[in-house]
């Protein structure tokens, strides 16, 4: 199945990135090992010069690995024709063990590479290389993500055969199957938006109060983190089968089908961009800055934490315009 | 947020006015980029273009085609085995089938004669008259009420006159045929009384189509039964497939325009340094710099893209895509015509701008950031 035009660009792309990532990782150990700003030696004007190209190319490599993240959801809901018993792309990702990893690796790459971008961009602004050192050390957490991401949609394009019989979304969310996502479509929904509400509400106000109070921009992190747990437990459980106007159906992927408008990129991406973004802010917030950058870091954790916070209302306004609209009566 | 705009604005104002200071380079890395992005986009709109027809075609298909089968290869069903399928819970129609294949030496080409079934009440045709595919009436110069003789494998005659000849909107799948009456086929191919090329089976509810399948199969052991679902999947396969590895045949294309997009961007002329050395004497940083050249890339990749997507695009909607119609359809005397729709969708644009912008942005990025870092004296002296 490697021969899929959508396949190849997914393959040619992570190829790249593995390559840049791989190559940036390997600087970065230099540069970990021998920078020193106050240093004017030919070693140390060669790492600040190479420095502009690593930012360059790994922000276009890690901005192809978000693009790539939205072509293989939207891919494999394509290719589900193309296996037995596959309706969306739970199918296609049930049909090779490697499915859900790949997923599970790029969701991992694209929130750490909007964390290192954010970084990046913090650091670039701030002209004392006031984050350079965690910038670097970040890289060398974010090049084998990235490396691990490659070889398993290799393995899982590889993997994929034509006469698969595979499971789709009604057995993996259906509400007696013991599995996790059994155990979300079975939540009650009425608890499930509640506690939507309640962590956006949380994830919301912290985004919003996170300029002024730095424990607020930290906090933000693992708030955004369970905002986006709960986000998605609330899609199986309410927000999809309000969609389809159908309570026993679950899958928070045919919400991305062309039947319903593919309303879910709508739904997910201010999501994913809200919870990158509050990442960010709580990184950069916990991460040691210098007295002449203090402006800048601050400047950069208001804007991170705005993001974030229309991230979070949009996506909230999104779902309940959604509940809103559907003929479905969930709750009495 | 207003003046990162306005800087933003003005940076595109700058790259446009520099991109306009050196027309030839630019152009001739336009053009070469579009061509890039016009024979990929042909090659994926095509090969989307006819996968659709061909999903359009089969949908109006039978759900199940039963054939007997013996050694391994394909058998003529009798009409016991028809019976014996009639009573099946959840079928709503079996319809035997006779159909085959013909050699005509007269038009050098293959063509499937067919009886029409009892339920399609259009294409029925009487004893001696036929009903010819777009494809015959080109090969045999065919017009309603012309004559048209066919002569079987052991010398049998059959004259027929040609009652109509069907729509080109069905050619796909009828460019090939000609159906007459059941006693004529019958007689041309000496076929006995109750047999049958093969059955197919319209179920009633499209969920239990492989429910039918299965007790239809308990039924008859001797045939091997095709869903309507098991054909899409194959046709949908093997047009991927073709597609897929035009593509990955035109890699070479692709990896030889990175190379000449990697060239263009790291010989810069002597005006060009210039400027890049005033920009920076005039404090400017790498950073800003960089900015600009990959301001450049993005409008010369956007122009690129448009065009080169508009011609794939007419290419196949006018031309059926001429440069590779061929590779992707495969070949037959009687291929027919038919015109193809591409339609453009957020999946083909996201592949093609990844398999184009992707390698023009990864090549020209190492020289940006080579002219982006130069010493403004170096390069100005």
């Amino acid at each position: 199945m490697i021969f899929h035009p959508p396949i190849l660009a997914l393959i040619g792309a992570s190829g790249l990135s593995a390559v840049v990532l791989g190559g940036a990782g390997l600087f970065a150990g230099r540069l970990l090992a021998g920078w020193d700003p106050t240093n004017g030696s030919e070693r140390q004007i060669g790492l600040e010069k190479t420095t502009h190209l690593v930012s360059t190319v790994v922000a276009f490599v890690l901005t192809l690995e978000a693009a790539s993240l939205v072509l293989f959801a939207f891919n494999a809901d394509r290719m589900a024709p193309l296996f037995v018993g596959a309706m969306c792309a739970v199918g296609t990702l049930n049909a090779s063990v490697w499915g859900f990893p790949t997923l599970w690796a790029k969701i991992a790459v694209f929130f750490a590479a909007f964390v290192w971008l954010a970084v990046d961009r913090v650091d670039l602004r701030a002209r004392d290389w006031a984050l350079i050192r965690p910038k670097y050390a970040g890289l060398l957490i974010l090049a084998p993500l990235v490396l691990a991401e490659a070889g398993f949609e290799l393995a899982y394009f590889l993997d994929l055969k034509a006469d698969t019989i595979t499971s789709c979304c009604g057995k993996l969310f259906g509400e007696d199957k013991p599995a996790l996502g059994g155990d979300l479509a079975a939540l009650d929904p009425r608890v499930a938006l509640w506690a939507l509400g309640a962590a956006l509400v949380a994830a919301i106000g912290l985004g919003f109060g996170a300029r002024r109070r730095r424990w607020a921009a930290v906090a933000l992190g693992p708030v955004a983190l369970a905002a986006f747990g709960v986000a998605i437990a609330a899609v199986i459980s309410a927000i999809a089968p309000y969609v389809y106007e159908q309570p026993h159906h679950h899958c928070p992927f045919c919400i991305l089908k062309r039947e319903y408008g593919h309303v879910g990129f709508a739904l997910y991406l201010p999501l994913f961009v809200a919870t990158g973004a509050g990442l960010a802010a709580a990184i950069v917030a916990a991460l040691p800055g210098t007295t002449t950058s203090r402006a800048t870091i601050r400047t950069a954790i208001g804007g991170l934490a705005k993001t974030s916070a229309i991230g979070f209302t949009l996506f909230g306004a999104i779902a309940a315009a959604l509940v809103w609209r559907s003929g479905l009566a969930l709750i009495g | 947020m207003r003046a990162a705009f306005e800087r933003r604005r003005h940076l595109v104002d700058f790259a446009v006015g520099s991109l306009a200071r050196h027309p030839t380079k630019n152009l001739g890395l336009v053009v070469t980029y579009a061509l890039v992005v016009f024979l990929v986009g042909s090659v994926m709109l095509y090969g989307s273009a006819i996968r659709r027809e061909a999903a359009a075609m089969l949908s109006s298909g039978p759900e199940i085609t039963a054939q007997a089968m013996v050694m391994g290869r394909h058998d003529m069903s009798t009409s016991a085995d028809v019976a014996a399928l009639k009573g099946l819970r959840g079928v709503r129609r079996i319809e035997p089938r006779l159909w085959g294949y013909l050699w005509d030496s007269a038009g050098a080409a293959n063509y499937t004669l067919m009886v029409p079934p009892p339920s399609d009440a259009a294409h029925a045709v009487g004893k001696g008259e036929a009903i010819v595919g777009e494809g015959v009436a080109r090969a045999r110069k065919l017009k309603p009420g012309a004559m048209l003789f066919l002569v079987s494998p052991s010398g049998k005659f059959l004259k027929t006159r040609v009652k109509s000849i069907l729509s080109s909107d069905s050619a796909l799948v009828s460019s090939d045929l000609v159906l007459v009456e059941e006693a004529d086929f019958r007689a041309f191919f000496e076929l006995p009384a109750d047999v049958w090329t093969d059955v197919a089976i319209t179920v009633t509810n499209p969920r239990e189509v492989t429910t039918v399948a299965e007790k239809a199969a308990l039924k008859l052991p001797r045939h091997r039964f095709v869903t309507r679902a098991d054909m899409s999947r194959t046709a949908e396969a093997l047009f991927s497939w073709r597609e897929g590895l035009t593509l990955a045949l035109l890699a070479g294309a692709l990896v030889a325009f990175a190379i000449l997009a990697f060239d263009k961007a790291s010989g810069l002329s002597a005006e060009e340094r210039r400027e890049i050395g005033i920009l920076k004497a005039i404090g400017w940083e790498t950073g800003d710099v960089i900015a600009l050249k990959l301001v450049e890339g993005g409008l010369v990749s956007g122009v690129a893209f448009l065009v080169g997507v508009i011609g794939a695009w007419a290419h196949v909607r006018f031309f059926a895509a001429g440069l590779f119609a061929p590779v992707l359809e495969g070949w037959s005397t009687l291929y027919p015509r038919f015109p193809l729709a591409p339609s453009i969708d957020a999946l083909e644009i996201a592949t093609l701008a990844a398999l184009t912008v992707a390698p023009f942005t990864a090549a020209i990025l190492v020289p940006v950031w080579r002219t982006a870092t130069a010493d403004p004296d170096a390069v100005m002296r």
